[in-house]
C-alpha cells in the first residue's frame, strides 16, 4: 500500500485527509461568500471573518434564548446575521459606490474591529463550547480511520451549500442579474433591474454564507470572539489563488487547498501553516488573476 | 399623464395633435468638472424616429444617457409621458417604457445569447415574443446557446436590439447601431426600424451614418458643443444640405 511505502500509517494520512477536507468546506463557504460579495460590490470584504463569528455566537444564542437548538439555527443564524449584513451595506458600504476599492476594505477591516471588539468586550478571547447535536455523536470505523458523523455532516452540509449557489448563479434569473451585474451594473440597471437592491440581497447572502459556515463549525471548536480573524487571512489566499470573484474559483480552490493544507501536515508539518500563502504565491505569479478568474 | 399639444410641426406647413413622448428642456450634464451637454431642448413626439446627428464629443450620447439616468450629474428637466424623470433612477426610467441600447452594445459576456435576450425585465405589455424576434434576428435563434461574447459584431449588435424590444419598451434610445457593420447587417438594421416605426415606436437614434439614417427619420436634431444647433424636418433634408455639410464634415 502507498502508505506503507511512505512509512505513514494509514489513519495518520487519512485523519489528516479528513481533517484538511473539513477545513477545505470551511474555506469553501467563506471563500464563497467573500467572491459573491466581491463579484457584485467590489469590497474585499475583511469583516467576513467577524461575520463568520457572529454566526457561531448567533448558534450559541438562538439555542439559548430561544431554545430552537443546532438544527433551528443553522436556518435562523444565517438568516439574522446576513439581514445585519444587509443593514450595514444599505447605510454603510452603499456610500463607497464609485470610490477606490481601499475605501470598502478599510470600512469593512473596521467594522471587524469594532465587532470583534465588541465581543471579547462581552464575552472575554477565551471562547465558549458548544456541543455536537446529539443526533451527529458518535461515528463510524472505516477501518483505515474513525470518522465522526459531524465532521462528515460539515462536509456533505459545505459542499451542498456550494452547489446550491452555483445553481443559484448559473440557472436562475436572480443569478443571471448577479452575474450581469458583475461585469456593468449601471447598464443592468438601465435595463430595469433594481441594482442597489440586488446588491444589499447579494452582500447579506455573502454574509450569510459566512454565518453558515460559523454555525458548522461552533460544535468543533471553541466559539471565541476572535475566531474569525484567525481564519480571514488564509481565506482571502483561497480567494486570490480561485481568482477574484469566481464562484466555482472559491469552491474548487477552498476544498483543494484544505487538502493540500491537510497533506502537508503530514508529510511536511512545518510547512502546513505557511504551503497555502506559498501556492498563492506561485498561482500570483503565473496567473495574476487567478486559477479561475478572468484576465482583463 | 400624457401631455397632448397642438404644436406646428418644425419645418412643416401643417398643424397636427401630436402626443409629446419626450421633452428636454435646458438640460445640462456633467462628467467630473467636465460640462458636457450646454442646456438642450427638444422634443420627441409619440411615434417619432428622430436622429441626433453630430460630430465626435458633441454630446449625442450624454444626451441618451442623461435620458436614461447614467449620468451622475444633470440639471434641467426632462419629462418622459408627461413625468418628470431628471432625478429618477437608471431602473425606474427603464419600467416607464424605455430601451436603451449602448453604443458599445452592452452583451453580458458571461451570459449565453437567450440569457442576454431574457435579461431585462418586461417593463410594458406588448413587447415583441422571443419567437417574433427570433424571426426579425433568425441569426440568434442559431446561435441561441453561444456566449454572447462569441458573437459578430453585427449579431451582438442584433442580440442588443432584440434585448431591448422584448421588454415592451416603446420609447428606444439607439445609439450608434451601425458602427463598424457591414453593410448588408446595416440594411437589416434599417428594416428593423422601418418596422418599428411602422408599428409606433418612437425612436431617438443617435447616428454617424448619415446616408443610413436620412430616409429613415422624421427629424434630426444636429447637435454640436453639447447643444442643439439645428433641426431639420426630412422635407427640408435637399434644402437645408448645407447645415449637414457645416456640422457633419469633417
Amino acid at each position: 500500500m502507498l502508505t506503507d511505502l511512505l512509512g505513514i500509517p494509514p489513519q495518520v494520512l487519512f485523519g489528516q485527509l479528513m481533517l484538511g477536507l473539513i477545513n477545505g468546506a470551511f474555506y469553501a463557504v467563506l471563500s464563497l461568500g467573500l467572491a459573491v460579495i466581491f463579484g457584485l460590490l467590489n469590497i474585499v470584504n475583511f469583516a467576513h471573518g467577524a461575520f463568520y463569528m457572529l454566526g457561531a455566537f448567533a448558534t450559541i444564542f438562538i439555542t439559548q434564548y430561544l431554545g430552537i437548538g443546532y438544527w433551528g439555527a443553522l436556518i435562523v443564524a444565517p438568516l439574522v446575521v446576513g439581514a445585519f449584513g444587509a443593514v450595514i451595506e444599505y447605510f454603510l458600504l452603499r456610500r463607497l459606490t464609485g470610490v477606490d476599492h481601499l475605501y470598502g476594505l478599510l470600512l469593512t477591516f473596521g467594522l471587524a474591529l469594532v465587532i470583534e471588539g465588541t465581543f471579547v468586550k462581552m464575552f472575554g478571547a477565551s471562547g465558549v463550547p458548544y456541543p455536537v447535536p446529539e443526533q451527529l455523536a458518535g461515528g463510524v470505523n472505516l477501518g483505515f480511520m474513525f470518522l465522526p458523523w459531524y465532521r462528515a455532516w460539515v462536509v456533505v452540509a459545505s459542499v451542498a451549500i456550494c452547489i446550491a449557489t452555483w445553481l443559484l448563479f448559473e440557472r436562475t434569473k436572480i443569478g443571471a442579474y448577479l452575474r450581469a451585474g458583475t461585469e456593468n451594473p449601471k447598464l443592468l440597471q438601465a435595463f430595469g433591474v433594481n441594482v442597489p437592491l440586488l446588491t444589499t440581497l447579494a452582500y447579506g447572502y455573502g454574509v450569510a454564507l459566512a454565518a453558515f459556515a460559523g454555525v458548522l463549525v461552533a460544535p468543533i471548536t471553541q466559539v471565541s470572539p476572535l475566531m474569525g480573524s484567525n481564519l480571514i487571512i488564509v481565506v482571502f489566499a483561497v480567494v486570490v489563488i480561485g481568482g477574484m470573484g469566481s464562484i466555482m474559483g472559491a469552491v474548487v480552490t477552498g476544498l483543494a487547498m484544505g487538502v493540500i493544507e491537510g497533506l502537508t501536515r503530514v508529510f511536511w508539518p512545518e510547512a502546513s501553516a505557511t504551503v497555502i500563502f506559498m501556492v498563492m504565491a506561485i498561482v500570483l505569479v503565473l496567473r495574476p488573476a487567478g486559477l479561475f478568474g478572468k484576465t482583463a | 399623464m400624457n401631455t397632448k399639444v397642438n404644436e406646428k410641426e418644425l419645418g412643416g406647413s401643417h398643424v397636427s395633435e401630436r402626443i409629446r413622448e419626450l421633452r428636454i428642456q435646458d438640460l445640462h450634464a456633467f462628467y467630473g468638472e467636465g460640462h458636457a451637454l450646454h442646456g438642450i431642448d427638444m422634443t420627441v413626439y409619440r411615434g417619432e424616429l428622430v436622429t441626433l446627428l453630430g460630430r465626435n464629443g458633441s454630446g449625442r450620447t450624454t444626451t441618451l444617457r442623461s435620458i436614461v439616468g447614467l449620468i451622475g450629474r444633470r440639471t434641467g428637466s426632462i419629462m418622459l409621458k408627461g413625468e418628470e424623470i431628471i432625478n429618477a433612477s437608471p431602473h425606474v426610467i427603464a419600467h416607464m417604457g424605455v430601451g436603451y441600447c449602448p453604443e458599445e452594445r452592452g452583451i453580458f459576456s458571461s451570459l449565453n445569447v437567450e440569457e442576454n435576450l431574457m435579461l431585462p425585465p418586461k417593463v410594458a405589455d406588448g413587447g415583441m415574443s422571443v419567437e417574433e424576434l427570433y424571426e426579425m434576428f433568425p441569426n440568434l435563434a442559431e446561435r441561441r446557446k453561444s456566449p454572447g461574447m462569441r458573437l459578430s459584431g453585427g449579431e451582438q449588435q442584433m442580440l442588443a436590439m432584440a434585448r431591448i424590444l422584448r421588454t415592451g419598451a416603446n420609447v428606444l434610445l439607439l445609439d450608434e447601431i451601425t458602427e463598424g457593420l457591414a453593410p448588408v447587417i446595416v440594411d437589416k438594421l434599417a428594416e428593423v426600424l422601418i418596422e418599428l416605426k411602422n408599428r409606433g415606436y418612437t425612436v431617438v437614434l443617435v447616428e454617424q451614418n448619415f446616408r443610413f439614417a436620412a430616409p429613415l427619420a422624421d427629424r434630426h436634431f444636429i447637435m454640436d458643443h453639447g447643444d442643439v444647433a439645428e433641426i431639420i424636418h426630412k422635407d427640408e433634408l435637399d434644402t437645408k444640405k448645407h447645415v449637414f455639410d457645416e456640422y457633419l464634415s469633417v
